[in-house]
């Protein structure tokens, strides 16, 4: 449908199919961390496991729409054996290419989430070439109140990296 | 002055008929081969023409609304009305002896007389309390009723399948004051499973009960509930959010003891809702919210409460807000109760038909099977398209429909779903939105596979 296939891109559809990395960890060992968007009643639960420096596995459960969704598996396969420094740095950009859009959309009509001025400002630009696959998600951005559906399971993996380091 | 805001009624754009681009089905189905039922087109009861948001378009489509659950549109008279009362009365009430403030005080009065009378309120001059809304309306009763009436212990009734606004009041109040709260269960056909009713009500209090769902459309036997409930010695509320706008509403009819609604669910203004009460409950209950208006004298060592109903109207009140739904109501019932009562039942049947016929077990319908039991109000699940994308595709064909747990999530715990997509329809649809939005919900069976 015309206006729609920013959105629903072809690789955000296979995804949302066929989600990479779905599943559960017996936890412990593995970290469990869930994100929820209480506007619409998604949840994500993210089971992590870091050995040292490294994400050496994820899984991803809970239940929502196809972007939280495919976000979700896109994330998932995009951190799988990733330095934590580099999926920071992951999570960083991705939340940059959400957030300089969202601001861009400008008349104020953006969601007030987490990502404010100061968030944007360390990251000037958006390398699409860092993001590969979920470069995809670009499109969300159009729609405002998605991004938050986009946003869910990259909240929740920071905040279990951030439960993962206190713990440690 | 009552003209100005009487019931100018629908029909002053001439086709008094709601002829307004009904015939307009012209490309029915598209591409879909026309699989729908066979049954004949039905016109919009209010003409689209009285609505002047109706007229635009979104993504380039004309709009489809078919979100007035949430809220409805607005007519041409209730808008005017709003302006006309800013433009030529306003003035605070209650307080001035100027013409002007004697004119805004008769156009809010007024209006509390009209909005009683259509909910058929026996003494509106001091039964309709103004509130912000339903919510409210609800909190009110909970904050003051529930606060003086209420002991540790007590147990309060409620149903499956209330909105937030007719459950988290009581929760609070529930930790507050250590209640026990009970469930009048949903049976299989999504309507009130009221076989263990008298059990249930064994030392209860307070019945806290929807007159319709906002999710299902499930219109529930509230007479029947009120009239057992009371049998038990208990008081009953009623949430009349969506029934007051669908279904004609009489107090004395319904039993209840107190009425919540919201007028932007009954085509009038947002920021204005209605608690109706009987009157010795008014008078024995403690104020709600303190400030201006709601007392009689203020001391350094106290207040006494004002009389009804401006005991419970701290502050400046939605004035305006009054005069549209003063409005609003003179339009409802220019259409005639019946009448939209008979349209909404044939429209809310064409839809069920046209759903079933054109997806069969693709689409799975939250409500009772049978138009007597439900209104226009249709949650439904499509394959496994989640609700939001399938909102998402629907909006770009202009098509406006709710996606989520609307307010109810221990209902949708109970259907065993984390959302719903929701089409709502009211007196200014047609089959021709119907065919809309069976044709979007195909467009999006075609994007998701």
């Amino acid at each position: 449908m015309p206006g729609l296939e920013d959105l629903y891109r072809e690789i955000i559809l296979d995804h949302y199919r066929s989600p990479r990395n779905r599943g559960e960890l017996p936890s412990p060992p593995a970290h469990r961390v869930e994100g929820f968007n209480p506007l619409c009643g998604d949840e994500v639960v993210v089971y992590l496991v870091v050995e040292g420096d490294t994400l050496v596995d994820i899984r991803i459960a809970g239940q929502g729409c196809s972007i939280s969704q495919s976000s979700a598996s896109l994330m998932s396969a995009a951190v799988k054996g990733k330095k934590i420094a580099e999926v920071r740095d992951l999570i960083r950009t991705f939340k940059a290419m959400m957030s300089i859009h969202e601001a861009s959309l400008g008349d104020g009509e953006g969601e007030s989430g987490p990502a404010g001025d100061g968030d944007t400002a360390d990251v000037v630009a958006v390398d699409p070439d860092k993001l590969g696959e979920l470069a995809a998600l670009q499109g969300v951005v159009k729609f405002p109140v998605r991004i938050k559906c986009a946003t869910l399971s990259w909240n929740a993996l920071a905040q279990g990296l951030d439960e993962v380091a206190a713990g440690a | 002055m009552a003209a100005m805001t009487g019931p100018g009624g629908p029909g002053g754009t001439g086709d008094g008929d709601g002829g307004t681009g009904d015939g307009g089905t012209g490309d029915g189905g598209t591409g879909d081969g026309g699989t729908g039922p066979d049954r004949d087109p039905i016109s919009a009861l209010a003409p689209k023409a009285d609505f002047p948001l109706l007229e635009r378009e979104v993504h380039g489509r004309p709009i489809v609304y078919l979100d007035s659950a949430a809220s409805s549109q607005h007519p041409r008279p209730v808008l005017d009305a709003m302006e006309d009362y800013y433009e030529k009365s306003h003035a605070n009430v209650h307080r001035g002896v100027y013409a002007l403030a004697e004119e805004a005080d008769h156009r809010f009065e007024t209006a509390r007389r009209a909005v009683g009378r259509f909910v058929g309120a026996p003494d509106p001059e001091h039964e309709v309390i103004f509130t912000k809304n339903a919510t409210e309306a609800i909190n009110l009763v909970a904050t003051s009723w529930g606060r003086a009436n209420l002991e540790p212990g007590d147990a309060v009734l409620l149903t499956d399948m209330e909105h937030h606004a007719n459950l988290v009041p009581w929760l609070m109040l529930a930790e507050e004051r250590g209640l026990e709260l009970r469930w009048i269960p949903v049976d299989d056909d999504f309507r009130l499973d009221l076989s263990e009713l008298d059990r249930l009500l064994g030392g209860v209090k307070l019945v806290a009960a929807t007159a319709m769902s906002n999710v299902l459309g499930t219109v529930t036997p509230f007479d029947e509930i009120a009239k057992a409930a009371h049998d038990a010695g208990a008081v009953v509320i009623a949430d009349g959010a969506q029934a007051v706008p669908h279904l004609r509403t009489d107090v004395a009819a319904l039993g209840c003891d107190f009425l919540a609604f919201s007028a932007h669910k009954m085509l009038g203004p947002t920021g204005i809702g209605v608690l109706w009460a009987r009157r010795e409950l008014l008078e024995a209950m403690p104020p709600f919210l303190g400030g201006g208006g709601m007392i009689r004298d203020v001391r350094h060592d106290g207040f006494s409460p004002n009389v009804l109903p401006w005991k419970f109207e701290a502050g400046t009140p939605p004035i305006a807000e009054a005069v549209g739904l003063h409005a609003a109501v003179g339009y409802l019932e220019g259409l005639g109760h019946d009448a939209i009562a008979r349209h909404e039942e044939a429209l809310t049947a064409y839809a069920l038909d046209t759903l079933r016929a054109r997806f069969g077990d693709e689409l799975r319908i939250f409500g009772p099977r049978s138009v007597e039991s439900r209104a226009g109000v249709i949650s439904f699940a499509f394959r496994d398209v989640h609700p939001h994308d399938l909102a998402q595709v629907l909006d770009q064909a202009g098509v406006c429909v709710r996606a989520g747990h609307h307010c109810a999530k221990p209902l949708m715990r109970r259907l065993g779903v984390n959302a719903t997509a929701r089409a709502s329809l009211y007196v200014y649809n047609g089959s021709d939105d119907v065919d809309a939005l069976a044709d979007a919900v195909a467009e999006a069976g075609t994007l998701f596979g």
